[in-house]
């Protein structure tokens, strides 16, 4: 990797969050770190590469602004560079510029962006990606996402939505929308297996290292080491295996320690939320053999803190493994799912453990007729090929 | 930034309404009028003139260069704007703070903030 690539791979998203905080535009701040960038690419290999790149890219990108903004006064007016003063190229650089990604991404994530701009507008700025590459993940056309962008960028600034922190008052709302974005992109790349899910990985650890004292942030960097780290268990021969028949040996040791060494840190901020829970589930689901005791308590605990039925379908799946199927069909009989996919595979799981093939048939066909992803498909085919042909039904 | 602070009622009940106005504890209508005090006397506020019920508007349109007229609101009367006012601050936080502070944003209603363009 040459010192440019790795430049833009380590302190784009510092550069470009430090030139949105200067320039209150989010436009003009990434015209300004392309140039730099650009820049950058004729000067290093001619002169040298500057003792710290990152302040060397924010001096020549703010250098560039200003420039651009002295060209078109119109546009002067409308930005806060009304208050700054002379700036030339020969400025000396500083040692250090401060970290402003966490002002971005609580920006890209405020609640009066919808969530898809939220999303979008995260991975666009703090991950780098290209508004074609957005696009691609979130199977929109280019220019729809284009658009969003756009949208989203126009609004931040006519609409006044502030580049900082949140204060205390606001902080865990907020917080807990910035965590909902990361852990969707997370999700997103998760269950596609596409590159979302490096992309999430590397905003949970930039958050964890900026907020090291929010356990949920903790919380949900551990969560997605120790998900990420069944990337290749999950898949066998591109199709999806269940948890209960991944293969122990493929996971990734290095991913499951730093996960648990994540987990430990929540756990000593005294974290009990959503994500230290269910980071916990997932620690526990890498040990061999299971503690689904252990497991089905979690569940209940998360189910407490959520009030969602879907943890409840998990807690039956745990409960169904420590006292057996029947005690797991009893819970799971009690939730009003009808439209989730899982819902009706679980209790196909459950029955056909019961020898009970007919209602196993039609809730595997229910799931199915749910299911809009080919290797889910495909895995709920083979339980339906499993339980052979229907005898003396319709 | 300058904020226009539209107030949709919705379903809340206000004294143009004296049955369903009527149906509130004094309590809860003494609330009422606190919460409105409270807000026209807050920093950067400018309250609004107050409008008559939506019931009471007349909506124009001009067509082949004959003007007409229809009764009722633009929008659906639970949809129409029964008040608003201007606010000045910083940023939006403090607008979404001030407008989770009048009344009809928890009574049934909906407060829109919109930004005015400044020159």
């Amino acid at each position: 990797m040459t010192p440019l690539e790795q430049a833009f791979r380590d302190d784009r998203g510092r550069v470009l969050a430090a030139l949105i905080g200067f320039l209150g535009d989010f436009d003009l701040a990434e015209e300004a770190v392309q140039e730099s960038f650009t820049i950058a690419a004729e000067r290093w290999p001619r002169d040298g590469v500057p003792t710290n790149p990152g302040a060397w890219l924010v001096t020549t990108a703010r250098n560039r602004a200003i420039d651009r903004i002295r060209r078109d006064r119109t546009l002067a007016t409308k930005t806060r560079l009304l208050e700054v003063t002379e700036a030339t190229e020969d400025d000396m650089i500083p040692t250090t510029f401060p970290d402003e990604r966490l002002e971005l991404i609580f920006t890209c994530c405020h609640p009066a962006l919808a969530v898809d701009a939220q999303v979008a507008l995260t991975l666009r700025t703090l991950g780098g990606m290209s508004t074609e590459d957005i696009a691609r993940a979130f199977l929109v056309p280019a220019p729809t996402m284009a658009q969003r962008l756009v949208r989203a960028k126009r609004k931040i600034k006519a609409a006044g939505i502030p580049f900082r922190v949140p204060p205390d008052h606001l902080l865990p709302d907020r917080l807990d929308a910035v965590l909902a974005v990361v852990y969707l992109i997370f999700n997103e790349g998760y269950s596609s297996g596409g590159g979302l899910a490096g992309e999430a990985l590397q905003l949970g650890r930039a958050l964890a290292q900026l907020m090291p004292d929010e356990p949920e942030v903790q919380g949900l960097l551990a969560l997605m080491l120790l998900l990420d780290a069944r990337r290749e268990a999950r898949f066998r021969d591109g199709e999806l295996v269940l948890l209960a028949d991944q293969d122990p040996t493929l996971l990734d040791a290095t991913e499951v320690a730093e996960g648990r060494e994540t987990l430990d840190r929540a756990f000593a901020l005294q974290g009990r939320g959503p994500y230290v829970v269910q980071a916990a589930i997932a620690s526990l689901h890498a040990d061999e053999p299971r503690d689904w005791a252990q497991i089905a308590a979690l569940y209940g605990e998360l189910a407490r803190i959520t009030d969602s039925p879907v943890v409840e379908l998990n807690r039956a799946v745990a409960v169904a493994e420590s006292e057996g199927p029947q005690a797991g069909l009893d819970i799971v009989e009690g939730l009003g799912l009808d439209d989730y996919r899982y819902f009706h595979a679980t209790r196909g799981e459950l029955l056909t453990r019961l020898g009970r093939p007919g209602e196993a048939r039609e809730a595997f066909q229910r799931a199915l007729a749910l299911v809009h992803e080919d290797a889910e498909r495909r895995l709920l085919e083979q339980r339906l090929a499993a339980l052979g042909s229907p005898q003396g039904s319709h | 930034m300058k904020y226009m602070m539209l107030i949709h009622q919705g379903s809340t009940p206000t004294p143009q309404d004296p049955e369903a106005w009527g149906r509130l504890s004094q309590d809860e209508q003494q609330a009422v009028f606190a919460a409105y005090k409270a807000l026209n006397e807050t920093p950067g506020v400018t309250p609004g003139v107050q409008m008559q019920p939506p019931e009471t508007a007349t909506t124009v349109r001009v067509q082949d260069g004959r003007t007409l007229t229809t009764d009722g609101p633009f929008v659906e009367v639970k949809e129409s704007i029964g008040g608003y006012f201007f606010f000045e601050a910083d940023d939006l936080d403090a607008a979404i703070d001030v407008a989770s502070r009048v009344p009809a944003s928890s009574m049934g209603g909906a407060v829109e903030v919109r930004p005015l363009v400044e020159w």
